[in-house]
């Protein structure tokens, strides 16, 4: 029989003294794999809305035709500056404090495999982020040529070539991007190593919740993909400083050579991002919808398959490069491929709810946000897949809306979800259901608004970062309706902000499992204690509360 | 300015040759006017609309499932019935995409090899497009003559009759030839060089941009092609091929701009501005003919004597961050040359 205790123990919590050496042992000298967490998952917020107020700029600018809002240099820095942010220091440290907080609660032990390491993980990928941001300040080198980094995110050669890239903002961006690229590959480590080894009794592979399993293998696509980036950085620091030739044009080398090198890593990226999106869902539409997780054999085949084709379709991001046919249609063969477990998982979370008594509290909506603007941007996603259609619409702003409905209109609703969802886990408060309903509201239809112009401004042929356009080109209507989406997204962001605070200081506790939910992180108390399970659990099936409330109908029945 | 006044202007001011030709600023993808821009608008409206027809289908399948099942006010509190799952709903819906999946590889395998295997008939046009930051030099070989920013081809009656051929090569970063109505974009590379074609059916004045992000100017890098009947395109050969005007009254124009530094990045052929003579002229737009252009800094501006002027007192107004300084000329100078350039036709 099962020997889990439910609910446990509540700690004892003693008041707080404030002081500055108590501030320092718990938020600086840490390693509580859950004050990581938090402190990951904060830091990613903050630069989740500096990023956001880039856009914001950004925006007006393009609003109408031939603007003067800010100046060319101005703009190119802040649209690399937004998405480098966005990917690196908002997508890879939120997915690593989610892992955090959650693998070892929900795996059933008391800390990842490496305290320490995650530590160090966390700092350098905070201080390569403010590395990155110090090119405001110290950017402009000797030649005073330009701050922060204007080369975009993608940072084609030979444009961050010593003579295309004076001053030393391309050198922030490199060292900047190498340091949390560390950061994220001590996390992957640690996740790999926890999950695989510190499982609690009769937690086997097969039982994992799928969150896990998604954090998992993201860890794994990490650990493969981000060597890649690190490799071509270091080849781009020999270029600018050491007189080596990999990516300089004018001595023989190779601009394209970058981009086998930097999408090898970008693309298998895109699912790194994309995967905690999937791991949050996978956990909130069961328990919304009253039942297991349809076909879970097939969510977690989905997902290996998933991560090992997305190691096989980066040149579609090449497919104007000049590639022969043959490469092309390669390459637009193993993207379509890829569409078939990532169809298979949309299926099985409608075949969830098939049948259930769905809740529709706040982070089921985001939930519900996220299939239907995952499915547009799968959608969206075959279409740029299939190479002759891209030839049209790469780098096109069809392109920069596909890209924003699978990280904003899936990813971030997914993770609000798993915010609202797990709150009350961090804190022992619900967020207020009121404000989250607006929240998620006025952000679905900003989100809207602001991003399915875009897909018509790049069937008229607008290309993606430029600062300005000439007026009657198709594309004012269409950029000005982008715009309008911008002020209700940053008052539903605003929301949700002052949700957090009200709820922190202002509303009642609501107990260890509002939810109702599943899983082991739920069975220990909200907070969880430091040491997070008093007696380490034992499971017999994939939903070890759901047998300890149904004890007349346990899951270990059916589950092998 | 309206549209309609603008193209008006530009009419009365460039040579008889563009006259009749109608602006094609939108770049609908969907409006395509030559082969290979034909080819893909055929793919994309087939993918378009299997990818509409999944969308309706799944998403109504949700919007009901969320509609039908979701909990009322008054529902007992019972759980539902556990499902675990089903191998033959999986087996369906996994086997229904992999054939739709089929279909589209298909169908791209045979655009992309229709388009990037095309043979090339010999009698094709040649012209090699030549990317700088942040201007467009355009060379034709056979016929002997550059120019910039705007390639001229002649018309195609049947497809594929008088198809152009477009080299492409860069002289410093990336950029993306891109003209939505005539084909799919493809990159200008340096050290490399790739091979487009187009062949379009009507005449008229096409627009397009650089589509990879190439540093400050990249929103300034414009680009049109100029499609003739085969006679007028064979007029406007003529007419570049020709030396560069001479015109006594523009003498003071013309001593100032071949005494200045102008001649190290700006060719005039058969002028000591041309190479050999004072510089190699080759880093800025070849100006032998540059009155009979449509716009100035690579369609920024349009050219009319008055932005010409503008132009030279400074460059950095109308296209800050380009490479060409201001020469600080005195107002005499700058009439002078502005007046030297627009003999230049």
């Amino acid at each position: 029989m099962a020997t889990l205790d439910y609910p446990l123990d509540r700690p004892i919590r003693r008041p707080r003294e404030w002081s500055l050496s108590t501030l320092f042992y718990e938020w600086v000298a840490t390693v509580d794999h859950k004050r990581l967490g938090i402190m990951y998952v904060m830091s990613s917020i903050v630069f989740l809305v500096v990023a956001g107020l880039m856009a914001t700029v950004m925006r007006i600018q393009l609003a109408i035709p031939n603007n003067h809002f800010v100046a060319p240099d101005t703009f190119n820095r802040m649209f690399t500056m937004h998405g480098t942010t966005m990917v690196f220091l908002v997508g890879m440290p939120i997915l690593a404090g989610f892992a955090n907080y959650l693998v070892p609660l929900m795996i059933g032990t008391r800390d990842m495999a490496f305290p320490r390491l995650n530590a160090f993980g966390f700092w350098i990928f905070l201080f390569g982020g403010l590395l990155l941001y110090f090119s405001y300040l110290g950017g402009g080198g000797l030649s005073g040529a330009g701050t922060a980094p204007d080369v975009g995110w993608f940072a084609y050669s030979p444009l961050t070539g010593r003579a295309f890239s004076r001053g030393a903002s391309t050198d922030y961006w490199i060292l900047g991007i190498l340091l949390t690229g560390v950061g994220s590959l001590a996390s992957a480590i640690n996740i790999i190593v926890t999950t695989l080894t510190m499982r609690c009794p009769g937690m086997t592979l097969a039982r994992m919740p799928l969150f896990v399993w998604m954090m998992f293998l993201d860890s794994y696509l990490i650990l493969v993909a981000l060597p890649p980036l690190s490799a071509c950085q270091i080849m781009l620091l020999a270029d600018r400083f050491l007189g080596a030739r990999f990516f300089d044009t004018q001595m023989g080398g190779s601009a394209v050579l970058w981009q086998h090198f930097f999408w090898f890593f970008g693309h298998p990226e895109v699912y790194i991002l994309i995967f905690p999106g999937f791991a949050c869902v996978s956990e909130i539409i069961p328990v919304f919808s009253r039942k297991p997780i349809f076909g879970r054999p097939a969510m977690v085949g989905a997902v290996v398959a998933i991560g090992f084709i997305s190691l096989g379709v980066w040149a579609h991001h090449m497919f104007t490069v000049g590639m022969t046919s043959l490469s092309n249609t390669f390459f637009a063969a193993s993207t379509l491929i890829i569409a078939i477990p990532t169809g298979i998982k949309l299926f099985n979370w409608i075949g969830t709810m098939w049948g259930g008594r769905i809740r529709l509290a706040t982070p089921m909506l985001f939930c519900l946000g996220f299939l239907f603007q995952f499915l547009a941007a799968g959608l969206t996603g075959v279409m740029l897949g299939v190479a002759s259609f891209d030839w049209q619409l790469s780098d096109s702003y069809f392109v920069v809306g596909h890209f924003h409905f699978v990280l904003v209109g899936a990813l971030l609703f997914a993770l609000f979800g798993g915010m609202y969802y797990w709150f009350p886990k961090v804190s022992g408060k619900c967020l207020n259901e009121t404000l989250g309903k607006w929240h998620f509201w006025l952000f679905a239809i900003g989100f809207n608004v602001t991003f399915i112009p875009m897909h018509f401004a790049g069937f008229l042929g607008m290309p993606r970062r430029i600062y300005t356009y000439e007026a009657g080109r198709g594309w004012e209507i269409w950029n000005l309706i982008s715009t309008i989406g911008v002020p209700i997204q940053i008052i539903a962001t605003a929301l949700f902000v002052a949700n957090i605070l009200w709820t922190y200081f202002k509303e009642k506790e609501v107990g260890d499992d509002p939810w109702d939910a599943w899983t082991l992180e739920w069975a220990t108390t909200s907070p969880p204690p430091v040491y997070n399970f008093e007696a380490i659990p034992e499971v017999r099936s994939s939903r070890p509360l759901w047998d300890l409330k149904h004890p007349e109908d346990p899951d270990w029945k059916y589950e092998r | 300015m309206t549209k309609r006044f603008r193209r008006l202007l530009a009419l009365t001011l460039s040579p008889a040759i563009l006259a009749g030709l109608e602006e094609r600023r939108v770049g609908n993808i969907f409006q395509t006017v030559a082969t290979p821009g034909d080819a893909v608008r055929q793919s994309a409206i087939l993918v378009l609309s299997i990818a509409a027809g999944i969308f309706l289908v799944v998403a109504t399948v949700a919007a009901y499932a969320i509609f039908r099942f979701r909990r009322r006010p008054g529902d007992d509190l019972t759980e539902p019935p556990q499902v675990y799952g089903s191998t033959q709903i999986e087996i369906a819906w996994t086997v229904i995409p992999l054939l739709i999946v089929f279909v589209l590889i298909g169908v791209t395998a045979r655009v992309v090899a229709g388009v990037q295997d095309h043979p090339i008939p010999k009698d094709a046009i040649h012209a090699t497009v030549v990317g700088h930051q942040w201007w467009w030099e355009i060379r034709y070989p056979d016929y002997g003559f550059t120019t910039a920013n705007e390639l001229h081809v002649p018309v195609s009656e049947k497809p594929g009759e008088t198809p152009t051929v477009l080299r492409l090569q860069s002289m410093d970063v990336i950029h993306s030839f891109w003209v939505p109505q005539l084909a799919g974009k493809t990159d200008v590379i340096p050290n490399r060089e790739n091979v487009m074609w187009i062949d379009p059916r009507e005449t008229g004045i096409y627009f397009g941009n650089c589509a990879e992000y190439c540093g400050t100017q990249h929103a300034g890098m414009l680009l049109k092609v100029i499609v003739h009947q085969k006679a007028e395109f064979e007029a406007w050969v003529a007419s570049q091929q020709q030396v560069a005007a001479e015109d006594a009254s523009a003498a003071a124009g013309r001593a100032t701009f071949e005494s200045l530094a102008c001649v190290n990045c700006h060719a005039i052929r058969d002028t000591p501005a041309q190479a050999g003579h004072t510089g190699r002229g080759k880093f800025g737009p070849d100006l032998t003919h540059v009155a009979s252009r449509l716009t100035l800094a690579s369609g920024v501006i349009t050219n009319t004597p008055e932005h010409l002027r503008e132009w030279i007192r400074d460059p950095q107004v109308a296209k800050p961050g380009n490479f060409m300084p201001a020469m600080q000329l005195t107002e005499q100078q700058i009439k002078d040359v502005a007046a030297y350039l627009e003999t230049l036709k």
